[in-house]
């Protein structure tokens, strides 16, 4: 019986960092965005955190599409 | 598409009935979450489950070349034999439906394949050591890691959100658990209808009416598919309340990390070559988050039921499978005999459960071990909070009551 101790460890180590990794990135973006509404109510524009929070959707984005080249292929 | 005998008829309905159930037994796995914590409304999720099981049936090229991923020797296996598999795994499917435990619906299928195989050409037919690599192994190793990562992300999630309210996130969290449970539902499609393209095609080379090696007629994509679909849009609301509602309580951010752990474990497993079931890792997932709360509790009599059937699976389904084989062996009528039986057994399981039926609409009414005498009683006569979050509204217009036909469960108050 041979056992593919590799190909465990490799899901194991994949599935932790990259679900940790677009769960902490989306929830960055979740948090900038709500800056803005904070800010604006103060009438203040919070453009970096806005921007941050885009970057973080797109990265996130990026994996979901990764995600279905991968079902396709 | 001439000469389809009897037999082969039978065979080719009753892997599209598999397929049926394998729908609505592991829609579940992608909308559980997304319907307890509120994020769609039942009916809606179900019905984008369904499409996206469909569009996934028809997205790969790359059928299922073997139906048992080498656990049983294929070659020469009878039309029979598959009949008898089938028959084992859409019974455990509809009984762990009944029980309202989720179960893979692969890990049937291999256990109706087994059983029939031995009881057909000995136990030689059966590959013992990829059973332990590619089942039992698989099974311990999905729930770990998709609790585990779910686990942590819950942790995450939560400590960076602390400082934004719960009105500013919601929305996020709502469009990122739709968006993982999309994912888990295109996966389900892609890998599962073809797994029913497999073995109609396998059933159809057995009976001679395509040659070896060619792939699946377009009416087998597309039947698999609809079958799949449909199956889906059903909604098997028993598994959904016990993965959404059962196993823990789960908050947006909680279904978010679950069903992004859940997506990314299918996806890397299948793709770096150690398949892993998307039942066992949603459910692993689920209770990773569960844990990852403060103050999450997993309920551990539940989550203990839905192990003893995981390792039940594969000799039930098999047992099964392999007293239909000893019919179907018997010749024309032992065929039909088995036929019948699996319909009667339907049936009874299907009336049984009338008894308390689940529904789209008391999906999320909790009848479960911790809604307790006391807990209900005393929802019953507290007015709401008045602060609810604004999922709460969409999640429960009801408040349960105590639920008079639900069995007294020994593991309760």
């Amino acid at each position: 019986m041979k056992i593919d101790w590799a190909a465990l460890g490799s899901v194991f180590g994949v599935s932790l960092i990259v679900t940790v990794a677009l769960v902490g990135l989306f929830t960055l973006g979740i948090v900038g965005l709500s800056k803005r509404e904070s800010a604006s109510a103060q009438g203040d524009t919070a453009t970096l955190a806005v921007t941050g929070a885009y970057a973080c959707f797109a990265a996130c984005a990026a994996a979901v599409a990764y995600g279905i080249y991968l079902i396709v292929a | 598409m001439e000469h389809i005998t009897l037999l082969l008829g039978i065979v080719i309905v009753t892997a599209l009935v598999f397929d049926f159930t394998n729908g609505f037994h592991d829609t579940a796995n992608a909308m559980a979450t997304t319907i307890s914590t509120g994020a769609l409304k039942p009916k809606t999720a179900v019905a984008m489950s369904a499409v996206l099981n469909l569009v996934g049936a028809f997205l790969s090229v790359e059928v299922a070349k073997t139906i048992s991923g080498g656990l049983i020797n294929e070659e020469g296996i009878r039309t029979e034999v598959i009949f008898a598999a089938l028959v084992g795994a859409i019974l455990w499917n509809l009984l762990t439906w009944l029980l309202g435990l989720p179960s893979s619906s692969s890990h049937a299928l291999f256990g109706g394949l087994i059983g029939a195989a031995v009881m057909s050409a000995g136990w030689s037919s059966v590959n013992g050591s990829t059973v332990v690599t590619k089942v039992l192994l698989p099974a311990i190793a999905a729930p770990l890691v998709a609790g585990l990562a779910a686990m942590l992300a819950t942790r995450l999630t939560y400590r960076i959100s602390k400082k934004a309210g719960e009105q500013a996130t919601s929305k996020g969290y709502r469009a990122g658990q739709i968006t993982s449970a999309g994912l888990v539902s295109l996966a389900h499609g892609t890998n599962d209808a073809q797994k029913t393209m497999g073995i109609i095609t396998l059933a159809l080379v057995t009976g001679g009416v395509i040659a070896p090696g060619s792939n699946p007629p377009l009416w087998v994509i597309v039947s698999a598919g609809i079958a799949i679909a449909l199956g889906t849009y059903l909604g098997g609301w028993r598994i959904i309340r016990t993965m959404g509602k059962g196993l823990t309580d789960l908050a947006p951010p909680q279904g978010f990390a679950a069903q992004t752990s859940a997506a990314t474990v299918i996806l890397a497993s299948s793709h770096l070559g150690f398949s892993l079931s998307t039942t066992q890792s949603c459910s692993g997932a689920v209770m990773g988050s569960g844990l990852g709360r403060k103050g999450g509790v997993v309920r551990w009599s539940t989550a203990t039921r839905m192990f003893v059937a995981w390792g039940l699976t594969l000799p039930a389904a098999g047992l099964v499978g392999a007293g239909a084989e000893f019919l179907t062996k018997q010749g024309t009528w032992g065929i039909i005999l088995t036929g019948a039986l699996l319909i009667a057994g339907s049936a009874v399981i299907w009336t049984l459960s009338r008894r308390q039926p689940v529904t789209v609409d008391n999906v999320n009414d909790v009848g479960g071990e911790p809604a307790g005498v006391v807990t209900t009683a005393i929802a019953a006569v507290t007015p709401p909070p008045a602060g609810t979050v604004a999922a709460a509204d969409e999640l429960k217009t009801t408040i349960p009551g105590p639920d008079a036909t639900e069995p007294a469960r020994p593991a309760t108050v």
